[in-house]
């Protein structure tokens, strides 16, 4: 039998007026994935985690989660969400560990069962300590870290992350990835958004790369390197005589500001050849990254 | 269709019970304007002001004033919960938005939040007729009817607090309705002289137009023991708006959040 797609999503538009956030966008998550949604400001990311999260009705395309209608099923499929939104939303009113229970009882869970998942979620997120500590002496990490708590308070099938470590320190970051990965590894499906591509490639075992309302690439990191930037990327100094060069080389290049990228995959031989003929400055080699595939298919204008 | 009426659902006492919760945690604070409230009232007004009135209709100041101290808490109580408690919780907190996260909906979430409403409109003119009837200013058994009346009264300004809720730009603009509304209706309400004193036009337009009007009727003919000819008109005219506005404010309120 084959196996049912989390999500499922085909030709999804959402429109704002005369604005189209999401401009016919298909994708399906399967069961166990960690799915990425990556992309400038103003992509459509978040407009799409809301549209999954029952909360923001989409204009035209069709959305199924866990196989119904999110128009039809928003409180069968909510009851097994958990959502972690870019903004902090935590209840300022009430403490930590009180921030739990109160959610669980928007979930309907029993008061006993609440509290016991709640410790076992506080010590999950390392925040045992802060059980009775109001939310506003909470620094940054802690209170996404609470949030990644509440979300799975209700031990939901499908997370969905909205820039779960948008503004964390490295320290804060890391512990977070160590947490998600941890998810991962119990078998939770996740959909994630994230400007942070390391973190994608990190996380991630199939990603879409969002633009104006579009996707346009859909892949495994890995594979969105290999395919869009090359195994291995040469930088070197930006001069008429080293493009003259890589012309002549027959070579795939692109120019960033005072930099040239090359993307071959054969990076010392394109090293060795430039340093032989054509007086480069400076020259290194490194390996491709998603932030290479990321740039070249969105440019590098600003958003906002 | 789906969008025209709303239907809430009876999962919306989850979220009363939040602000419930969140009341209790910090009943001190809370606790304190219905008592302090009616007893600055009663000395400067019923019995300051009240020794050059006299009587009013032939009531003593004291008792003409007490029913109308306690609609305006009625009034007051749940108005400024479902406006300004509100929209912080909804603009600011984003606890609507975390809510709606959940199983419950958005009607869910306002149907809560619009029985809070009511639920403390209860919990402070319960407080306050304490007060009154420790200084004799209402009579009794029929004054406790005004209990359960609190809470229809209460949901009815809950809704149309949360109308404006639902429209207004900013927290700001919130004062518009406050001072354009609330405290002209505090003035002219039958609630310090009666109505009777009034150009006849504007004294038709209390008795149609004005909420606190109703209420001080129906909570007046309690306290006093004594039914208005208008206590039953008043009586129905509050239950009929109440539902108008529950349901209008839900719209309302889905209209601006469901984006």
């Amino acid at each position: 039998m084959a196996v049912q797609p989390i999500i499922e999503a085909q030709n999804l538009r959402k429109e704002f007026g005369a604005l189209r956030a999401v401009d016919g966008i298909s994708f399906s998550v399967m069961p166990g994935e960690v799915f990425g949604f990556l992309g400038p400001n103003g992509a459509g990311k978040t407009t799409t985690m809301k549209m999954i999260e029952c909360v923001s009705p989409r204009t035209a395309g069709n959305l199924s989660v866990f196989g119904s209608d999110v128009d039809t099923h928003p409180r069968e499929i909510k009851r097994w969400l958990g959502v972690v939104p870019q903004e902090t939303n935590l209840d300022p009113d009430f403490t930590c560990f009180e921030n739990l229970l109160v959610f669980a009882r928007y979930f309907g869970i029993a008061a006993a069962d609440a509290r016991i998942r709640a410790e076992e979620l506080l010590s999950f997120v390392q925040l045992s300590e802060k059980r009775d500590v109001a939310i506003e002496k909470l620094s940054g990490g802690m209170k996404r870290r609470l949030i990644l708590a509440r979300a799975l308070v209700n031990s939901p099938k499908l997370l969905i992350l909205d820039e779960p470590t948008i503004g964390l320190d490295p320290q804060a970051r890391h512990l977070m990835w160590e947490k998600l990965k941890a998810l991962q590894a119990a078998g939770n499906t996740i959909v994630l958004t994230t400007h942070y591509l390391e973190e994608a490639e990190r996380l991630c075992n199939r990603l879409v790369i969002m633009d104006r309302g579009k996707i346009l690439v859909e892949g495994a990191p890995g594979d969105l390197v290999r395919r869009y930037a090359g195994e291995d990327v040469v930088e070197v100094d930006h001069t008429p005589q080293v493009v003259g060069c890589l012309q002549e080389m027959g070579a795939r290049f692109e120019v960033f500001g005072d930099m040239i990228e090359v993307f071959s995959d054969h990076p010392k031989e394109v090293a060795t050849q430039l340093l032989a003929t054509c007086n480069p400055g400076r020259i290194f080699v490194r390996r491709g990254s998603l932030e290479d595939v990321f740039l070249s298919l969105t440019g590098r204008a600003l958003r906002d | 269709m789906r969008d025209m009426i709303p239907c809430p659902t009876w999962s919306g006492w989850k979220v009363w019970k939040r602000n419930w919760d969140v009341f209790f945690k910090t009943y001190k604070v809370n606790f304190l304007p219905p008592f302090v409230e009616p007893l600055l009232y009663l000395l400067a007004i019923g019995y300051g002001l009240g020794m050059f009135v006299g009587e009013i209709e032939g009531i003593p100041y004291v008792l003409y004033i007490a029913p109308a101290l306690l609609s305006i808490s009625m009034m007051n109580s749940a108005f400024f919960e479902c406006t300004y408690s509100s929209f912080v919780r909804m603009f600011y907190q984003k606890t609507f938005d975390a809510m709606i996260s959940t199983p419950l909906s958005i009607e869910d979430v306002i149907a809560g939040e619009l029985l809070w409403g009511a639920t403390r409109s209860l919990i402070y003119t319960t407080a306050m007729l304490v007060v009154l009837i420790a200084f004799g200013a209402v009579s009794l058994p029929a004054s406790l009817l005004v209990i359960p009346f609190s809470f229809l009264a209460g949901l009815l300004f809950s809704g149309i607090g949360m109308c404006f809720t639902a429209i207004t730009p900013g927290i700001d603009t919130l004062n518009y309705p406050a001072f354009l509304f609330i405290t002209p209706m505090f003035l002219f309400s039958g609630t310090f002289f009666p109505l009777s004193v009034l150009p006849e036009a504007l004294q038709l337009f209390a008795i149609t137009v004005l909420p606190l009007a109703q209420v001080v009727t129906v909570t007046r003919s309690l306290t006093l023991a004594s039914l208005s000819p208008l206590f039953f008109y008043s009586l129905v005219w509050i239950a009929a708006f109440a539902a108008v506005f529950f349901f209008l404010s839900i719209s309302l309120m889905k209209r601006r959040l469901v984006i």
